[in-house]
């Protein structure tokens, strides 16, 4: 029998307890646990960035994660993200730049690009392009998505500077 | 690729890790970082019986400067390396070299221990760890030892780490002067390296002293390159000499001489990338 | 019926809806279905190349707790027909019969060998590590010119050698042609084995109501409609209660085209037990058992006159397709498209072209993106540089004097292609301005004097896309070539669309809502579209070679049209008017001779659905239209586009750095420019992936080196640079729309201008190169032979 362990942790703002058998990663745990399935199952090795999940405020691939590891955690997932509208504006610009196609990669894509946004640097497109570089996305060719979050990036900071 | 079944235990110290470990020996594996492991797992390539997870120990974690080596906890993220000053000024290579290791989400939750402990030959700490002259701290229910990064890897994934032993520092000893230098030839970025090579050595008027070049990627383990260095010593930075040091294998990525004369290039521009001259 | 591009939304950068949607992390993928009771399924595979299973022992596993049921091959076979993956058209193609697992020998290494279903996966794939085969190793028929070989040994029993199908075209005048030329070029060409990699992988809920015989079906599929008249041939069940729904899909490119034994056997399973079943395949089991591509090795001659006139061409081709012809397709169309379309939009006065197509124990070859079409523009494109070098004619000219002359008319090429519509010179002409070709030579130069080596590379690309019915019809197979659209007309004055068409992210969703928003008068944002629905949808083939716009988005805009028509009826009943005195704009119905709005769309509609005794007597209300739509008058249409590419060599290290991509596509009428033009981007990066990064590497013992992400390379953001696209409207004919497929065409020409550049960027080195991915290795040992010569 699958060993078990009961963990509470904090997803997008709210507190869950819940038994889980201690194999489990945290991807399958926000998906069939939680139905919160924006998280996506892309390889299970690491390398495709499908699953990509913010654990203490930090971009974590959920299938190299055991859910009994996020045990006290903070967890925010693509439905989190969305609900406090923390991306709405990188949000609307994949949208508009048509940064996606099939979306699968999508909801990964955008919790690493939050993470460089959070930075509030100023970065160039090669910069971008290596941020995102443990992302797969085989619809788009990334042009759009660079697109996409440069002008968000842009537009950022361009707010934060102080009007003169 | 589900993980297989596997026992899971959380100990809250070194302590209790070690005790873990000694009552379970090969049946148990560490959990670090996860990075490497869990894709392991994930394939079956490896079903242990009992997982420890170090994660919850907690001054397995943090930088320190002592009085002649900069401290890093097994359990420090590459993430926090990447950010931290002190490594930055008195590890410049690591800083240098982490941006090359994978990708952001891997660097947010793997560790320097993780990766030292594995000693995958195409990874870029191992290497560091030997240009640097580390000392690397294991630890048991027995005690702990120190030994020197050179005596530490041994073979393909093989180190002088016991089952029973935890990695659980790294000493980086403290050379001001000194100046660092890598590169490494990759398909991809944040791939692991076809050949790269990490260097460390000081330049008086022009001249190199003391370099160590550590190669990785190009033979069973991270290796000193001891008389491609010694040779760039003299004047001969194109890594003439390096067959003297590593013996890359054919294998999926090219036959061995053309390894070896990646290996070349990355010893060379490591070299001159030390130098502090522009690499072609 | 051509319209103007004033035609809003046509032509207009509509966003999608969808999009909207999936940023928010609502997509609703296969596995993102639940339903009561589900089981989940793994597989045993069989681990080697070719092997014989003497006995399995399933008792340990089928005890293990959690799991429901263990089958074997025979236990599955016995509950579904089999099938044989040939095709009427090639009749000499005799491929064996095949079964949803192997029931005594197994053919390539992942081939299913029984399955687990359980609770859960993970207790699925801890059962199927506890089933015990007994094997015999049978020898590896692994290298298709080996196999080829006579006394090599033949993968199947009862046949007497390896060779599935020998496809042959052209002439045997082209042996004068190259003795009369005054240059023959030769080359041996290997293009590595890949697949498409979606990034989810594939997937299907299987659930069965034996009170019903119904099976109903989510699958992460490009074609619902094939998808159920397959299950229904293969389960002994009649169509109607057949339902093959295809969620969001995420990525396809063909992988998610063909019928896959790990997915009938779910489906068995799910009849059997009664209970739902739902498979997910891994990346391992995708890397070996998805569908994979390319893996052809050329041998090509091209002649040339002085003045770099093609003089003949010869092909000829080995395609390795694994052990059996794909199902139900055939594996066939890729050798002939190698064949037919190398050098196609040349005018070529001798041809010879020949494509054996080889069994092998690898993983089975079906029709991922771009089904050989890179290969032929390759092999042309890399000679007739070679011969612009050796002539000492520009790359640029060379092409120009050779293209075809269509300036009379269609022309029919020596290798068969129908030349039509297509604008060769206004694409060259406007790459050769975009690329600023000049100044990137005068830079190439400089920097070769300071040791870099950069390359340009330039390749057209001929395609053949939205086929009409000839193909697989007349081949005996049920892909269905037409497309069917039903238009609703809400109470509202907005509509529906349902259409046989399907969408896995290309937005022929939001085309077709275009169109026919277009069509009545309204916002695209008034059109909800739904799509990949076998029971709700009308019959149609989904979505394949680049067919969207031309067929789904044309049919959209006929059903559109047609209900425009019964609209304007209703509303010229209700307004004592013929119909043709009105028109639909901006969600009104317009008398067009005083343009006043007359009634809003709205109120036409409540009356028609809800107050229908207001219209005269005996007027029926037609509120939805249905059309159909099949391309009858050519097999296919025939595209062209050209693409160019600006890499920098590390000659020291192989490794290739890309600086600049450009792509000219002929378009034909452009329905939403956004939307064609990622299509294009990520076309593109497919092809960059081939030329330089992807490759599934198998041993000579037919295993499978390369099959997790971290050994098989995919292109990622870091390696790619931006791609200029321009594109060229030129709409065809007045029959139609006249929107041109663009999904394969990045594709197809990005691994010719990658390899082309790759080329040049080694001339001074005197080393060129051949064969794909260019690795690093591979361009350090042509760099290294070039040197011994």
């Amino acid at each position: 029998m699958d060993d078990v362990f009961d963990i509470t942790l904090t997803v997008n703002g709210r507190r869950v307890s819940r038994r889980v058998p201690v194999r489990q990663h945290l991807t399958d745990f926000l998906r069939e646990e939680l139905g919160l399935t924006s998280c996506h199952v892309g390889c299970e090795h690491g390398v495709c960035g499908a699953c990509t999940v913010r654990v203490d405020g930090a971009a974590t691939r959920g299938c190299l994660t055991l859910a009994v590891q996020a045990d006290g955690a903070v967890v925010e997932t693509l439905e989190g993200l969305s609900e406090s509208g923390e991306i709405v504006d990188l949000q609307a610009a994949f949208v508009d730049r048509n940064a996606l196609q099939c979306g699968y990669c999508t909801p990964g894509m955008l919790i690493t690009a939050a993470e460089m946004l959070d930075a509030k640097q100023p970065m160039s497109r090669a910069d971008i392009r290596t941020f995102l570089s443990g992302n797969y996305c085989r619809c788009t060719g990334y042009q759009a998505i660079v697109d996409a979050v440069e002008t968000t990036l842009t537009a950022r900071l361009a707010e934060q500077e102080p009007s003169a | 690729m589900k993980f297989p079944a596997f026992k899971y235990l959380r100990p809250s110290s070194v302590a209790e890790a070690a005790a873990q470990l000694a009552e379970h020996g090969d049946d148990a594996r560490l959990l670090a970082g996860g990075q490497t492991l869990m894709p392991v797992l994930a394939m079956r390539l490896a079903e242990p019986e009992v997982l420890i997870d170090l994660g919850r120990i907690e001054n397995l974690r943090g930088i320190a400067l002592e009085d002649d080596a900069l401290r890093l906890g097994a359990m420090t993220r590459y993430v926090d390396l990447e950010r931290s000053a002190l490594v930055a000024e008195h590890a410049p290579l690591i800083t240098r070299a982490l941006p090359y290791v994978a990708h952001v989400a891997i660097r947010n939750r793997g560790t320097i221990g993780g990766s030292v402990a594995l000693a995958d030959p195409a990874a870029e700490m191992p290497a560091c760890m030997l240009a640097l002259g580390a000392e690397i701290e294991l630890t048991s229910t027995e005690g702990n030892r120190w030994i020197a990064a050179e005596d530490y890897f041994l073979g393909l994934y093989e180190t002088a780490r016991e089952d029973t032993e935890i990695l659980t520092a790294i000493r980086i000893p403290l050379a001001p002067e000194r100046r660092v230098g890598f590169y490494e030839v990759a398909r991809r970025h944040g791939d692991y390296a076809l050949a790269g090579a990490a260097a460390v050595g000081d330049v008086e008027d022009g001249r190199i002293q003391g370099l160590r070049v550590a190669m990785f990627g190009c033979d069973d383990l991270p290796v000193l390159a001891k008389t491609a260095a010694k040779a760039a010593e003299t004047g001969v930075l194109d890594g003439a000499w390096l067959e003297a040091d590593v013996s890359p294998t054919s294998n999926i990525n090219g036959e061995a001489h053309i390894r070896l004369a990646q290996a070349r290039v990355a010893f060379r521009r490591a070299v001159t990338d030390l130098l502090g001259v522009s690499n072609g | 019926m051509s319209i103007a591009a004033t035609n809003a939304p046509i032509g207009q950068s509509e966003r999608r809806t969808k999009a909207k949607r999936l940023v928010t992390g609502r997509g609703r993928y296969t596995d993102d279905v639940t339903a009561r009771r589900v089981l989940h399924a793994a597989f045993l595979t069989n681990p080697f190349a070719h092997a014989r299973i003497l006995s399995i022992e399933t008792e340990e596993a089928a005890g293990l707790p959690g799991v429901e049921r263990v089958f074997t091959g025979p236990d599955i076979a016995d509950a579904c027909n089999g099938w044989t993956g040939n095709h009427d058209l090639f009749p000499k193609l005799d491929s064996p019969q095949q079964y949803p697992l192997a029931v005594d020998v197994a053919r390539w290494q992942g081939e299913g060998v029984a399955m687990v279903v359980a609770e859960t996966r993970a207790i699925a794939e801890d059962a199927a590590a506890l089933i015990d085969v007994t094997w015999e190793e049978l020898p590896a028929v692994a290298d298709p010119v080996a196999n080829l070989e006579p006394g090599a040994t033949v993968l199947h029993p009862g046949k007497s050698d390896n060779l599935a199908l020998e496809l042959r075209l052209g002439t045997d005048a082209v042996d004068a042609a190259f003795e009369r030329s005054t240059l023959v070029l030769e080359e041996s060409f290997r293009f590595g084995r890949h697949t498409g990699v979606p990034l989810e992988t594939r997937a299907i809920l299987a659930e069965f109501d034996p009170s019903e015989q119904r099976l109903v079906i989510h699958q992460s599929h490009q074609a619902p409609h094939q998808q159920q008249e397959l299950f229904a041939r293969l389960l002994d069940l009649d169509e109607q209660n057949v339902r093959i729904v295809c969620p969001d899909v995420g990525g396809a490119f063909g992988i998610k085209l063909q019928f896959s034994g790990d997915e009938a056997a779910v489906a068995v399973a799910a009849r059997i037990l009664g209970r739902p079943v739902k498979f997910v395949a891994d990346r391992l089991e995708s890397f070996t058992s998805d569908i994979h591509a390319r893996d052809h090795q050329v041998s090509a001659r091209m002649g040339f006159a002085v003045d770099g006139k093609i003089t003949a061409l010869e092909v000829d081709d080995i395609y390795a397709i694994g052990p059996y012809s794909i199902y139900p397709r055939a594996s066939i169309m890729e050798g002939n498209h190698v064949m037919q379309l190398t050098a196609a939009s040349y005018t070529v006065p001798a041809f010879r072209g020949r494509s054996r197509i080889v069994y092998q124990n690898k993983g089975l070859m079906g029709h991922y993106r771009a089904v050989g079409q890179p290969l032929g523009c390759a092999i042309g494109e890399v000679l007739l540089d070679r011969a612009a070098r050796k002539l000492g004619v520009d790359p640029v000219e060379i092409r120009r004097q050779n293209y075809a002359d269509l300036s009379a008319g269609p022309v029919t090429s020596s290798a068969g292609v129908a030349l039509e519509g297509l604008v060769l010179h206004e694409c060259l002409d406007t790459l050769v301005e975009r690329m600023d070709l000049p100044e990137l030579r005068a830079e190439q130069t400089r920097l070769r004097s300071q040791g870099r080596y950069r390359g340009i590379g330039i390749a057209g690309f001929i395609e053949q896309t939205g086929p009409g019915p000839n193909y697989y019809g007349k081949g005996g197979i049920p892909v269905s070539a037409q497309d069917g659209c039903v238009v609703r007309l809400e109470p509202s004055g907005k509509a529906r669309v349902f259409s046989g068409a399907t969408d896995q992210g290309q937005g022929a969703d939001t085309a077709a809502a275009q169109v026919v928003a277009a069509a009545l008068g309204i916002q695209a944002d008034d059109v909800r579209v739904t799509l990949g629905d076998s029971e709700v949808c009308p019959y149609g083939g989904g979505a394949f070679a680049s067919r969207g716009t031309s067929i789904g988005v044309e049919v959209a805009w006929r059903a559109g049209r047609r209900l425009r028509s019964q609209i304007l009826e209703l509303a010229g009943a209700l307004l004592q008017c013929d119909a043709e005195a009105l028109d639909l704009r901006d969600g009104q119905v317009i008398e067009l001779a005083t343009s006043q709005a007359r009634f809003s769309l709205e109120d036409v509609a409540r009356i028609g659905h809800f107050r229908p005794y207001e219209l005269p007597e005996g007027f029926q209300p037609m509120m939805s239209a249905v059309e159909h739509y099949v391309p009858r008058d050519k097999p296919t249409v025939v595209g062209n586009g050209i693409q160019g590419s600006y890499l920098e060599v590390d000659v020291e290290t192989g490794i290739v750095s890309l600086l600049n991509h450009w792509v000219v596509p002929d378009c034909g009428f452009v329905i939403n420019p956004l939307l064609l033009d990622e299509q294009i981007r990520g076309g593109v990066v497919q092809g960059i992936g081939g030329a330089l990064f992807e490759e599934l590497v198998y041993d000579d013992q037919g295993q499978l080196l390369t099959a997790t992400m971290a050994d098989y390379l995919t292109p990622m953001a870091a390696e790619i640079p931006d791609i200029d696209v321009t594109r060229i409207e030129k709409p065809m004919g007045d029959k139609t729309l006249g929107a041109k497929g663009v999904g394969e065409a990045g594709t197809a020409g990005a691994v010719g201008a990658v390899l082309c550049a790759i080329n040049d960027a080694l001339v001074p080195l005197g080393a060129g190169i051949a064969q794909t991915p260019c690795t690093p290795a591979r361009i350090l040992t042509a760099i290294e032979q070039a040197r011994n010569e």
